[in-house]
């Protein structure tokens, strides 16, 4: 089988639509965020109590939400662990805390309520958190270094391995596709765990990945000089690279759908970011990361020309 | 080109060798059987404890590192005692995690951590230190508090308790005619109890010097109750206890006396030479149920300093109630003796932070051996887990749970079936889709990905990683990735056959020309892998592991493993046949 065999797609032309389409989902992202006033933060980084419980009879978030309120539990988040809306029979409770002292006694307050309506044989707490709004801040820190960090680390080497403007278009790409997930995760409402921020890290890594296979290959055509412009090179290079690109998103979106699927409850949130990760970091790697190397690239060559202009 | 071949093939079977031998169960040093992969906390359950030494109690002068270092050894201690098989204690910074896979009781395991274990052996007083300042007290209370905030507040409970008091007027006089039937205080009630060699006071609470003073406190509290209640707060919300020195307070009322007695204004009206502290056991009277507050001489008899050994817990043979017995060093029974001694007759409480956990009478000097009585509602497993804390030695400074995760063993057996299950399908799905699109040459993939599979977990087991659920994700999704590199080779191959050149050159420029792409695109994801395992925790971790261990195994599956079998297809191929690719 050979999927894509001589491709000539014309992707540069069509990079303002591309442009376009970047835009408003990074545009609908951004609103997301500011209509939900910040990210879904979980209690990692807030601060705060999760249980994770598992009930013998289904229930309901109404009925929950009552029990704990009678416990003197306020500001909870309740969410089904199995999709659907109705009745399930697994939730996660989130309470946050903003005061070290407040942590103690959350849990149990919230499995003396539970008790108290379904009995202590009614339930199960499978897993349960509590993290004081100290360790919170600096997981929060944490996470957001290591964004950076990784951000500034592959720069560096690629502008060490390439040139450095591929290095740029790279990261432009790369940051195209984290915000694009971020808005996803707002209006999926998906909260932000550690497991997200891995979830991030990976899209960053897998990302770059295949931006970094097409310059590979613009950097070998670019070696070989043929009478073609740049564009036009670019556009080898991606039809090239084509059927790597769709294979190998092809088996690491299988592996991430048996994932969803079949992972289970607490994995399915971080599988689905990596799915639509994947996806949108295969688009930029073909829409995205040459359309900015290109874009460099002339930029480039009108301030040479300018300079030339002004000197002669 | 054949014996380069055979060589390659020893060398790929020497490594898999090697890696079936780490997957091999292991026996530790008890010489059981442990599995080479081990789970991490969230697949196999148990608890996970980040710890902070609390240094606002701390004298100013003291040295957080060296408190650290104290209260990781008495952790250290306390957790093997407690017998929890690998447990994990380490320092990260100035906090303290704790980790204890499989235990089935996270909420034990959380109170043997964070019990301070400090104890101490105090006389009670008469009380009178306390009774002769109460009317100061009450009067900066006011002053600090407010008339009207005390009226609204405390309208209800000056009702409540005029009747209580009656209650336990009553009460006292029941025990003092029936001896045997006594309320006995917590250490009370056991004719050889509280502390060995000290006789109980089931000679009735009554019959002790059970202080007219208490009762006038009391009585003078009804009264006021009635007249002019909000004038006299505090004596308003205490009654007589059962022995001199020990007052009672309702529960509903306790957090609002604790408030009280804080103010700095009442502290200052606390004799040097005395200290308050609340009693563990609660008291039923009258139908409410009350809380002992207790005065107690600052001096402590002894501390839990001179404690020799403690343990192991018994029952007390007559009633059955759990006790402690502990022994003092040579130094501490001196200081025993001397201090009962002067103390005949009179009451000793046993302190263990900060709470009074039991009182008897001192009938007799008092030397190396006694026992501590726990309050009739203990179990024996309490008994037993402060005759553990108690033998491990107190914290330095009291400690703080600065973070907490705990995991059931069902969930983690739940998520290693889904995980298992996601696993076989996620495999089998790319090993379908690399077959039906390379042919032979994805057989050879697959193949190469058997054997990276078997790298993979064989590195897992060498470096002691854990397998965490997130690790179990990363598997599964360096598992798509890794077909990769094996992708970028057979593109190339098959553009390298396109332009006419033979299938053994096409083969040699094909993995060439791929080797850049390869390697960049594998160093810049282990370059994420390594900035997400040094900021990551626990289970992240774990997922980062398997990502870099990942990366390292496909790198040398796809380079090594699939151009070895693919240069044995090429030779075993007849001569005419074209590459199926």
């Amino acid at each position: 089988m050979r999927l894509f065999r001589d491709a000539s797609y014309s992707f540069l032309s069509g990079r303002r639509r591309a442009y376009m389409l970047s835009l408003s989902l990074i545009a609908i992202g951004v609103g997301s965020v500011a209509i939900h006033r910040g990210l879904n933060a979980g209690v990692e980084f807030t601060g705060g109590t999760m249980l994770q419980v598992q009930f013998s009879e289904p229930t309901n978030v109404a009925e929950l939400r009552d029990v704990l309120n009678a416990a003197g539990i306020t500001g909870e988040q309740i969410q089904p662990l199995r999709s659907g809306g109705g009745d399930a029979e697994e939730y996660l409770f989130r309470v946050p805390t903003d005061d070290e002292a407040g942590l103690e006694g959350v849990r149990e307050q919230v499995t003396a309520g539970l008790a108290a309506r379904f009995g202590d044989a009614g339930f199960e707490v499978r897993q349960a958190e509590a993290i004081g709004p100290k360790v919170g801040d600096e997981l929060q820190t944490k996470a957001t270094l290591a964004i950076l960090l990784s951000f500034l680390l592959t720069l560096i080497y690629l502008a060490f391995r390439f040139e450095w403007r591929f290095g740029f278009a790279a990261v432009i790409a790369t940051m195209h596709d984290l915000l694009i997930t971020i808005g996803f995760i707002s209006i999926m409402n998906i909260e932000i765990s550690l497991a997200t921020v891995a979830a991030l890290l990976t899209i960053i890594g897998y990302s770059l990945n295949d931006t970094i296979v097409v310059f590979d290959r613009v950097r070998e055509n670019l070696k070989k000089k043929r009478k073609e412009g740049y564009e036009a090179t670019l556009d080898r290079s991606i039809n090239e690279t084509l059927p790597r690109t769709v294979l190998t998103s092809g088996t690491t979106l299988t592996a991430l759908v048996a994932l969803f699927v079949l992972g289970g409850g607490v994995i399915r949130p971080f599988a689905l970011v990596l799915i639509l990760g994947i996806v949108v970091g295969t688009y930029s790697s073909i829409f995205v990361a040459s359309p900015a190397l290109l874009e460099i690239h002339r930029a480039v060559r009108r301030r040479a020309g300018r300079a030339a202009h002004a000197a002669g | 080109m054949f014996a380069t071949v055979k060589w390659r093939l020893v060398w790929i079977g020497l490594l898999v060798l090697l890696c079936g031998w780490a997957l091999l169960p292991k026996e530790d040093a008890d010489g059981n059987t442990v599995p080479a992969l081990k789970l991490g906390l969230d697949l196999q359950g148990g608890m996970h404890l980040e710890v902070e030494v609390d240094m606002t109690q701390a004298p100013p002068d003291a040295d957080l590192d060296d408190a650290v270092d104290r209260t990781l050894t008495t952790l250290r201690n306390r957790i093997d005692q407690f017998g929890v098989e690998e447990p994990t204690i380490q320092r990260a910074g100035d906090r303290i995690i704790v980790e204890l896979a499989g235990i089935d009781d996270p909420d034990r395991a959380k109170s043997i951590v964070e019990q301070s274990a400090f104890m101490e052996f105090k006389i009670i007083t008469d009380g009178q230190a306390l009774i002769a300042q109460l009317d100061r007290m009450d009067r900066a209370i006011v002053a600090a508090v407010g008339v009207e905030n005390l009226r609204s507040t405390q309208l209800e409970t000056q009702i409540d308790l005029g009747e209580v008091l009656g209650a336990i007027d009553s009460a006292a006089s029941i025990t003092s005619q029936d001896t045997t039937a006594a309320a006995p205080g917590p250490g009370g009630g056991t004719p050889d109890s509280a502390v060995r060699q000290v006789a109980p006071d089931s000679s009735t609470p009554g019959a002790a010097p059970q202080g007219a003073v208490p009762q006038h406190s009391a009585d003078s509290a009804a009264q006021d109750s009635v007249t002019d209640a909000t004038l006299r707060p505090l004596t308003g919300m205490l009654a007589a206890g059962r022995v001199p020195g020990e007052f009672l307070v309702a529960l509903q009322d306790q957090p609002t006396v604790v408030a009280w007695l804080d103010l700095p204004e009442v502290q200052a009206l606390i004799p040097r030479d005395v200290t308050l502290h609340w009693g563990v056991e609660e008291v039923p009277a009258g139908g409410s149920t009350f809380l002992p507050l207790y005065v107690l001489e600052a001096e402590p008899l002894i501390t839990g300093d001179e404690l020799a050994d403690a343990g192991p817990a018994n029952r007390d043979p007559t009633f059955n109630q759990p006790i402690v017995p502990f022994e003092t060093t040579r130094r501490g029974a001196r200081i025993f003796e001397r201090g009962t001694a002067q103390n005949v007759n009179n009451y000793m409480a046993i302190v263990l932070d900060n709470r009074v956990q039991s009182y008897a009478v001192i009938r007799s000097v008092l030397s190396r051996r006694a026992q501590i009585e726990l309050s009739p509602g203990a179990s024996f497993q309490e008994a037993q887990d402060l005759a553990l804390v108690l033998r491990a030695g107190a914290l330095p400074l009291p400690i703080r749970i600065a973070a907490e995760y705990t995991v059931g063993a069902s969930l983690g057996e739940d998520s290693i079936r889904q995980g298992r299950t996601a696993f076989i399908v996620g495999v089998a799905g790319v090993v379908v889709l690399v077959i039906a699109y390379y042919r032979v040459a994805g057989v050879i993939a697959v193949g190469a990905l058997s054997i990276y599979v078997i790298l993979m977990l064989g590195g897992l087991a060498g470096l002691e990683a854990n397998l965490t659920l997130p690790g179990i994700a990363g598997l599964i999704l360096s598992i798509g990735m890794a077909v990769d590199a094996n992708v970028l080779i057979f593109e190339r191959i098959r553009e390298e056959l396109d332009a006419g050149k033979t299938p053994r050159t096409a083969v040699d420029a094909g993995f060439g020309n791929a080797l850049s792409a390869i390697v960049d695109a594998n160093l810049t994801t282990l370059i994420t892998g390594i900035i997400l395992f040094q900021f990551g925790t626990g289970p992240v971790r774990g997922f980062a592991v398997t990502l870099c261990i990942g990366i390292l195994a496909s790198f040398f599956s796809a380079i090594y493993v699939t151009r070895t079998l693919f240069t044995i297809y090429l030779n075993r191929r007849g001569s005419n046949e074209s590459v199926s690719i």
